[in-house]
């Protein structure tokens, strides 16, 4: 549904060029939430604001649906973005207008006549749970209102693609949560692409089907999370169970991730008993990814990485995704 | 000197005054009305076809945007400049080119109008910087043409700013209209030559002082409240 294709920006002049975007390629299926993860300064916003062209890149292309935007001129343009939806960290609602007229907004741009708008709006706004709230103005709301109000904003139009840049940094933890959850109803019933950044692992891991790193203008990984969850060495996979520092010692430490979880069966008393071994436990996350529930034990098991081959072997053939963080000595 | 005990002085200093507030209320109203359409335009131009405004490329082209925002920015430069009273003998032969007479009440509407357009488009230009970058780009993301830009999302958000420079462009202008009494402009500041200056009348001066500042405080607080009420932050 988007696709960038080696895109590029530099800001800053030619003496102090800033490489916001380097070689970035990116593809978000139909239908599916897609998290850009990175900290400030990654290249993340500049990332989502070429997908609608609020930010021309310097080289590469920009697809979303069937059309190239970057090859497209300044009325097609529009066209596009009356397509691609988009909310904002800050909410950027018009004080000057009412809930209901900045809904409308967006359909005046369109050129929708005044009963239909009226029409949509009404439909919008009980979508998002705020038909009660049509007259009041921003001021007047509540953070968690105003991010909801952005949303129906940006659906007003029905299009196929919603962007989202840092919708819920703004908010405090329970309100992110019922946003997050609007954002993946709103997926799910009509079928909306969504991509979004933000520089929280939560909700990559509350609502994303797939995520991307990225670190100084690169994607450093990208793919479905239960794809990177079973992928050795994934550093988002790390960022979504946390496991903590490596214990003293020389003995060799593995992690072993469940996807889609087999954690019902004894896997570590089982291990110690056929191997007879003595396994310990050092850290351990359960979570629910992408719908499904994932686990990660990190475990410590005595000798070198080799005395324990059979060990690991037995934990693979299980179908258990087994990374040796540290061989022992 | 007058004689205040004259029979018929306080009806006459009365007519005198009603007919002085009346001039001096149509030149500045006629003068703000141009003011309003005017400065908001050039107030506009100011800030889109700047680096990075949003008509920084009229036309698609760059050396355009250059060329209005420069030339606009000159016009502003130049009406701000000029000390009024210089500018109001110096604009004598282009009234007289454009409205047959150089002097009378009609007449001053003209360096009124040169006067106050310039002032008004510089706080039309602030209040328009004012309004938050993310309204604009929220505008763009929703596929907004540059005129939709301006005309439901910038100018809308400025109103109360718009609204609050008005009034002190009123106020200036009512200053102004004063001066435009000496060369034979009419209204109150006439009154206050004719009478209080030359004819030594201290009760014509109190009289025109006090009409003014009536005048302008009704316009501050007029202004206050509508902005006010448009104000929904």
């Amino acid at each position: 549904m988007i696709t960038l294709n080696s895109v590029t920006k530099t800001f800053g002049d030619a003496a102090n060029p800033v490489r916001a975007l380097d070689d970035v390629s990116l593809s978000v299926a139909s239908g599916e939430i897609f998290g850009v993860i990175g900290q400030s300064g990654a290249g993340k916003s500049t990332l989502i604001r070429t997908v609608n062209l609020l930010e021309r890149p310097d080289a590469g292309t920009v697809t979303v649906g069937d059309r190239e935007l970057t090859a497209l001129n300044d009325r097609e343009l529009l066209q596009a973005r009356r397509e691609i939806g988009m909310v904002f960290q800050q909410f950027n609602l018009l004080d000057s207008r009412t809930v209901r007229g900045n809904v409308e907004l967006a359909l005046e741009v369109v050129g929708v006549d005044r009963r239909e708008r009226t029409k949509r709006t009404n439909e919008i706004l009980e979508l998002v749970g705020l038909e009660h709230k049509a007259q009041q103005y921003p001021a007047q709301l509540s953070g968690g209102q105003k991010q909801r109000v952005g949303i129906a904003r940006a659906l007003a139009s029905r299009p196929r693609v919603l962007l989202s840049d840092e919708a819920t940094s703004a908010l405090d933890p329970e309100t992110t949560e019922s946003i997050l959850q609007l954002l993946r109803s709103i997926n799910k019933e009509l079928g909306l692409t969504i991509l979004l950044i933000t520089h929280e692992m939560d909700v990559v891991k509350s609502i994303c089907d797939s995520a991307a790193l990225m670190s100084g203008g690169r994607i450093l990984e990208q793919g479905r999370l239960v794809d990177l969850l079973s992928q050795p060495g994934s550093q988002l996979a790390r960022g979504l169970f946390p496991l903590g520092e490596l214990p003293e010692g020389n003995s060799t430490v593995i992690d072993v991730t469940f996807v889609g979880l087999s954690s019902g069966r004894p896997v570590v008393s089982q291990l110690a008993r056929t191997h007879q071994i003595d396994v310990g436990l050092v850290g351990a996350a359960i979570e629910t990814i992408a719908g499904a529930q994932s686990g990660r034990t990190r475990l410590e098991l005595p000798g070198t990485a080799d005395a324990n081959a059979a060990a690991i072997n037995d934990l693979r053939a299980q179908g258990l995704v087994v990374e040796i963080v540290r061989s022992g000595r | 000197m007058i004689d205040t005990t004259a029979p018929g002085f306080w009806p006459q200093l009365f007519e005198t005054l009603l007919k002085a507030t009346g001039e001096t209320l149509y030149q500045v109203g006629v003068t703000m009305l141009i003011t309003l359409v005017l400065g908001l335009v050039l107030g506009t131009l100011l800030v889109v076809t700047d680096r990075g405004g949003i008509l920084e490329r009229p036309f698609g082209s760059l050396v355009a945007g250059r060329v209005i925002n420069v030339v606009t920015q000159t016009v502003v430069n130049l009406g701000r400049s000029i000390p009024f009273i210089i500018l109001m003998i110096a604009l004598i032969p282009f009234t007289r080119l454009i409205l047959g007479s150089a002097f009378g009440v009609t007449a001053a509407i003209v360096p009124l109008t040169v006067a106050a357009i310039p002032f008004y488009a510089r706080i039309v230009e602030i209040s328009l910087r004012e309004v938050n970058e993310g309204l604009v780009e929220a505008g763009h993301s929703l596929g907004a043409t540059r005129w939709q830009l301006v005309s439901k999302v910038i100018i809308p958000e400025a109103v109360p700013g718009l609204i609050r420079g008005f009034t002190t462009t009123v106020v200036s202008i009512v200053n102004y209209s004063a001066i435009v009494g000496a060369i034979g402009g009419g209204g109150l500041g006439d009154v206050a030559i004719r009478y209080g200056h030359q004819r030594y009348s201290v009760i014509h001066i109190v009289a025109v002082i006090i009409v003014l500042v009536a005048i302008v405080q009704i316009v501050q607080v007029v202004g206050a409240r509508l902005a006010n009420r448009m104000s929904h932050r």
